[in-house]
């Protein structure tokens, strides 16, 4: 009984990812090898044909591009602006505690809905930005319908709703660093920002990095339910990032193969990140 | 140790601009779904409630079966959560007090899944294996696959590792059972980490949209994360009052649930992100 209790314990989770991660994966490899008739009813195996087209396909050069521009804004932004809310957040301020819970707050919110809030907030008809940007400024912008302000708009929304998650982590980090140092370095004189930058930064880089690791994957996936309610892709694909990509030949168009051969690039990249992480990842344990 | 008090006055300026910008997007919503729809678009538009038209709150449920998709997600939330934190203790017992053959490799298949995503990595090959199962449209297709995670037995495993070693042997010379040990045990010693990890996994099931986008077909089946979208697409473009009606109804179990066990939150995410 000893001796096969554990192998009984771990085969509900073994046999849930056997079928619903590692399956998938095989079936996506075998797929992205075929061709597959709009009515699903034969498959001819191409090869590697479907990687090739991709990769010649300016649709899909495109979606690459917009997803490395899409997800690097991003990530600089999120990470940049979650130390520096997380560092006002430490210096216990009055009201520090509301100020807490309402900046947190977006964290609960899911992306679909951050679409809704800001595809409202953006509208030109209705929505605030413009009418604040246009009292300040002179500005009217078509957020959403025009290029190359609708990417913009969805680095927002995406920025707005990872950072309270990045707060609580740095927030956490900033915590475990000795007070004396932390105010030695922020308070007094004109250099407190450049030291903030050159000490405190780098004492939180485990931080940082795992933080990278984790935005990257949420980027790349999960803000799929942004560009779905904000821009649907759109305006001439200047949002359609590789998961969009993927959604629509897969799911608009029919196009199995094609759509089988990004999931196994995805799946690629994914793995990169995973041995990345597992590889840099161990050191940030340190100061726990 | 004492600040410069402009220092000071200028870092709260600061902190107050961005918890009004964090927060805005929320608030509007609010004031938004209590106003009139000719109130909505008035010009210039409203920062704070000017009445309170509960009618948008009612023609939200009318343009899209709300109820039944709030009851869904509730579903498929629950279900998932209690399924992962079913596998993810089984599955953490065995790594944390067990060894056996094959111990690193089942822990190394584990951890290459960790950023593997089903819900939208392998939508495609997922969909038509649910296809085949002929599980579209039904809850099985909406939660089964997402109730195990690498995640969460990494947690459970970091957290029983911390449970002193001389319990389970005290519990086994009393002729206790592992599964005794397990259950009567390490269980209630892990109370807080497993409301915290709950949370986590009831929040981001309930934030789940692409999967459940694509594997639901009839309204009934549909979750409220996609609601919304029906909203903005209905009847009612445009119409403001209604949509941000219907989004606060979304959103507001989610927040209303990190509010109020904010502390408790806060510590389980890290505690996970950390010790991951």
């Amino acid at each position: 009984m000893k001796k096969l209790l554990p192998y009984l314990l771990l085969l509900p989770t073994f046999l849930i990812i056997s079928l619903f991660i590692y399956w998938p994966a095989a079936y996506s490899l075998r797929l992205s090898f075929y061709r597959i008739t709009p009515l699903g009813n034969r498959m001819v195996f191409v090869g590697i044909k479907n990687f090739q087209r991709l990769f010649q396909n300016p649709e899909y050069i495109n979606s690459i591009r917009v997803t490395v521009i899409y997800v690097s804004s991003s990530l600089i932004a999120t990470i940049f602006l979650a130390f520096f809310i997380a560092l006002l957040l430490n210096m216990s301020l009055p009201g520090n505690k509301v100020f807490r819970a309402l900046i947190f707050t977006p964290y609960a919110i899911s992306p679909a809905i951050a679409g809704v809030l800001w595809s409202f907030l953006l509208n030109p008809v209705v929505g605030h930005v413009n009418y604040i940007l246009s009292k300040l400024f002179g500005l009217q912008i078509e957020w959403l319908t025009t290029k190359p302000y609708a990417l913009i708009a969805v680095i927002v929304a995406t920025v707005w709703k990872t950072l309270p998650f990045d707060i609580i982590f740095y927030l956490a980090g900033l915590q475990d660093i000795p007070q004396e140092l932390l105010e030695a370095s922020m308070v007094e004189g004109a250099n407190s920002w450049i030291r903030t930058w050159k000490i405190v930064f780098p004492l939180l880089s485990p931080i940082t990095f795992y933080l990278i690791i984790m935005n990257l994957v949420s980027f790349m996936f999960s803000s799929f339910a942004i560009i779905d309610v904000t821009t649907k892709g759109g305006p001439g694909n200047s949002t359609t990032t590789m998961i969009y990509r993927l959604y629509l030949d897969a799911f608009a168009f029919q196009k199995t193969g094609p759509a089988a051969a990004q999931s196994v690039i995805l799946f690629i990249i994914m793995a990169v990140v995973t041995i990345f992480y597992f590889k840099f990842g161990e050191r940030r344990v340190h100061y726990q | 140790m004492k600040r410069k008090r402009s220092l000071v006055i200028f870092y709260e300026a600061i902190l107050i601009l961005v918890t009004i910008v964090m927060a805005l997007p929320l608030f509007l919503a609010i004031t938004i779904s209590l106003q009139k729809p000719e109130v909505v678009f008035s010009y210039p538009p409203k920062f704070f409630p000017t009445s309170f038209y509960w009618k948008n709150y009612v023609e939200a449920f009318k343009y899209v079966p709300l109820a039944r998709l709030l009851l869904n997600s509730l579903i498929v939330a629950t279900l998932i959560t209690l399924g992962k934190l079913a596998t993810g203790t089984l599955a953490g017992f065995a790594f944390s007090h067990f060894n056996f053959k094959g111990k690193r490799v089942m822990f190394a298949a584990l951890f290459a899944t960790l950023f593997l995503p089903a819900e939208t990595v392998m939508i495609l090959p997922l969909f038509l294996i649910m296809k085949s199962f002929g599980w579209v449209n039904t809850y099985w297709a909406l939660t089964v696959p997402f109730m195990a995670s690498a995640t969460n037995t990494f947690l459970m495993r970091q957290h029983f590792l911390t449970i002193p070693k001389e319990l389970q042997d005290a519990a086994l010379i009393d002729g206790a059972s592992y599964l005794q040990f397990f259950w009567k045990i390490l269980i209630p010693l892990s109370r807080h980490m497993l409301a915290g990890a709950s949370i986590i996994n009831f929040v981001y099931a309930w934030n789940m949209y692409l999967w459940p986008l694509i594997v639901t077909m009839e309204d009934k089946m549909k979750t409220v994360q996609v609601g919304v979208k029906m909203l903005m697409q209905s009847e009612s473009a445009n119409n403001w009052g209604v949509i941000m009606a219907g989004t606060v109804v979304a959103l507001a179990p989610t927040v209303i649930m990190f509010l109020a066990l904010q502390n408790l939150f806060v510590r389980s995410l890290v505690r996970s992100g950390m010790k991951g």
